[in-house]
This record gives structure tokens, sequence and C-alpha cells, in this order.
């Protein structure tokens, strides 16, 4: 069962990345009021269950693969 | 006994340079692996390098701070043996949750490669017992991701208990309230993004990184 796993950076937090990104857009014409960049990480776990894909990946996004003081993480059944 | 781990992972670069400083000093460097397992007890203190630890994957410092040589280091400094992190060590002891706050990309981008001034405001420590409080030493820099961040709450509690350990003059990548090195609330481990092991000479450019070392 694969999932994904998105984090981005805290609202909190000055994300440089996804300002400069912003900056470069706004250059180019385009009409925004906000860019952030985060990461988009896909997990085949290896199991049949949604419900458990899910519990095994809410466990990777807490321990591992995001950071609480700087991130936040959503998770999606793909 | 003078031994002194030098943790080396996978993508570590400036090990060889905390090995001389350490031997100029008189102590006995030792290469620890990311995945040995060690007795604290064997160690006068403990080195974390700089360099780019797994190529600074996921986000830097978090795949070491997961290595099994960790799980030593931990007991360690439990049992108050002084470990000093720096650079990429620093990321690595902030991923691990045992110094607080995380390191961001640089507030401009840019990767940081200079000399700077660092305030070292806490003197209570061993790595640092051997400067009055306050010494203004020079450091080279040379950081991507070295913007000190920890949330208002947390920077209040290590302003308040005294564990910005050091502090920029010239603040060069955007970290809060200046913060180039943070201490442990025990006192026995400190990190710092400057590179003391690379001024440890005058040819260098400073010495003043030698006073780091020398309590060794």
């Amino acid at each position: 069962m694969k999932v994904a796993v998105k984090v981005l950076p805290k609202s909190e937090v000055l994300d440089t990345q996804g300002r400069a990104v912003q900056n470069a857009l706004k250059q180019q014409g385009y009409d925004l009021k906000e860019c952030r960049i985060g990461k988009y990480i896909v997990i085949d776990v290896d199991t049949d269950s949604e419900k458990t894909a899910l519990k095994e990946a809410e466990k990777m996004a807490q321990a591992v693969l995001h950071n609480n003081l700087i991130e936040t993480y959503e998770i999606d059944v793909l | 006994m003078n031994k002194v781990g030098v943790l080396r992972f996978p993508g570590t670069n400036c090990d060889r340079d905390i090995w001389q400083a350490v031997e100029t000093v008189k102590a006995k460097p030792e290469w620890l692996w990311h995945t040995d397992r060690f007795g604290w007890k064997d160690y006068k203190a403990l080195v974390i390098p700089g360099g780019f630890s797994y190529g600074d994957y996921l986000r830097t410092g978090a795949l070491a701070a997961m290595s099994p040589v960790m799980k030593s280091l931990k007991e360690a400094i439990d049992h108050g043996v002084p470990v000093i992190g720096i650079c990429n060590g620093f990321q690595i002891l902030c991923e691990a949750r045992i110094l607080p706050g995380a390191l961001l990309r640089n507030e401009k981008l840019k990767f940081q490669d200079k000399w700077v001034q660092v305030k070292v405001e806490n003197n209570k420590i061993p790595w640092s017992a051997n400067f009055e409080k306050n010494r203004k030493v020079r450091l080279p820099i040379a950081h991507g991701d070295g913007r000190y961040y920890a949330d208002s709450e947390t920077l209040k509690k290590i302003e308040d208990r005294g564990q910005v350990w050091c502090r920029y003059l010239d603040n060069p990548n955007g970290s809060l309230n200046d913060i180039a090195g943070v201490v442990n609330d025990k006192g026995n481990v400190v990190a710092l993004m400057p590179h003391p092991e690379r001024a440890i000479f005058d040819w260098m450019g400073s010495n003043d990184g030698i006073g780091f070392f020398n309590w060794l």
C-alpha cells in the first residue's frame, strides 16, 4: 500500500527556498501571495491494509521524516 | 587518560583537522565509526566533526543522528563526558535532540565561507574554560545551513539559563539572537557552527581555535 508523506516548513519558520522561488515567480510576472517548499515522500508499506499503512507512515513521519520543531506533515493514501 | 573519540559518518570531512588539533594539544585522538559502539569510560572527551554526513539528505544531520554510534554517545553524555559538535556536528546534535533548536538554510541562501568574530559567553564549560567571559575569537565558518532556529519559548529558556554559548558579532546567516553555539542544560555538550579546528596556528589566519582544545 503506497502512502505519501508531505512535509512543509512551519508557517512561522522563514522558508528561504520558498521565498527565493516566490521572488523568481513574481519576477516572471506571476501573481501569487506566497510560495513555500517542502518534501514529498512516497512510501510503499508492506501491507494491504490502509489502516496499517497509515499507522506505519505516521510512526515514520513522527520519528524520522519530519522534525516537529520546524516542520509539519500530512499523510495521504495513494 | 586523555583519549578523545572523533566520530565519523559517511560524508564527514573535518575529521583529520580535528585529529591534528587534538594531537597538537598532546591528547590522543581515536576514530569512532558510525556503526561502532563504545564505552564512555574510555574517553576524556568526544568530538563530532563537520562535513556533510549522508550528503545532508532529508535534513542536515538527520540520518547521522540515528546511527548506532549515537546510542553510545548518549550514554557518554548521560555520564557527563564532555562533547563538542562542530558545524555538521552541531546539526547532528540538534537532530538527535541532545541540543535545543534546529539549523536551517542560511537566510540569504548563499553558502557562507569566511572569517567571523564570535563572543564566547559561557566559560563555565571545559571547552571554553580557558577563555575569560565574553572573549571574542576569530574563527572561520563554512556552511549553507547554519541559521539557528528555536521557537520563542525555547529561545527564552536558553537565553535565561545561559545556554547560548557563542554569539556572532556580525550575523552571517540569519541565526535568531545571533546564536553561533549552544550548550545543553547539564553543561557537558556544546556545539557551534564556526570551525575552531581550522584556526589552530597563526599561519591558518588565527590561532584562537586552540583555546577550545588545550584543556584536553
